[in-house]
């Protein structure tokens, strides 16, 4: 899976957000992503990856995100 | 007891429980052994279990703590995080912080590995 299409999956999950996502080895299946959004102001880690994990359940469950790496933050 | 009720119990009964692929001695994967590395710097005393002798334990621990990949680490029955997050609060001091007010401060730093299923 390209990493466009890990991108837009966020976008759409985050509107508001800043997204970058990286292709860590360049084999479509390790990632780290980083959002920024107003989504997780307030939330605990926990949920905040939560929502970044419910956002790539489809590709994370289906295999093709081998390895996933997040960084959130909130804008407060 | 089923599957599910022995990870619970682990879960529960353990002061600081990390599913991980492999072991401590043996970690399978680079965000196990990240998360590992964070505990033990944080000193956590760990009770690992691996998640690679049966696909039907990752399963089942997903389904419960709602979080979708490995490792998964717990202090006192709560989900801390994976990699990232252990990772994150080690390094920033409040995983060291939250240990000493969930196990105290005099805590021994014990490293072993339990089998579910």
């Amino acid at each position: 899976m390209a990493a466009d299409a890990i991108r837009a999956l966020l976008d759409e999950a985050f509107p508001d957000g800043s997204v970058d996502v990286l292709d860590r080895t360049g084999g479509g299946d390790h990632f780290q992503v980083t959002v920024q959004s107003e989504s997780f102001d307030g939330l605990s880690l926990v949920e905040q990856h939560r929502l970044v994990n419910r956002a790539l359940a489809e590709p994370l469950a289906d295999g093709t995100i081998h390895e996933l790496r997040i960084t959130t933050k909130g804008t407060a | 007891m089923t599957l599910r009720e022995q990870i619970q119990q682990v879960i529960d009964d353990e002061p600081v429980a990390i599913f991980m692929k492999g072991t401590p001695e043996q970690p399978a994967c680079g965000n196990s052994l990240r998360a590992l590395q964070a505990l033990w710097g944080a000193g956590a005393p760990i009770t690992a279990v691996n998640v690679l002798p049966d696909p039907q334990i990752r399963q089942e621990l997903s389904a419960l703590s709602d979080w979708p990949t490995i490792p998964q680490v717990f202090v006192k029955g709560e989900l801390i995080g994976g990699a990232d997050i252990t990772e994150e609060l080690s390094a920033s001091g409040d995983l060291a912080r939250k240990l000493d007010e969930a196990l105290g401060a005099e805590r021994e730093q014990v490293v072993k590995t339990v089998a579910v299923g």
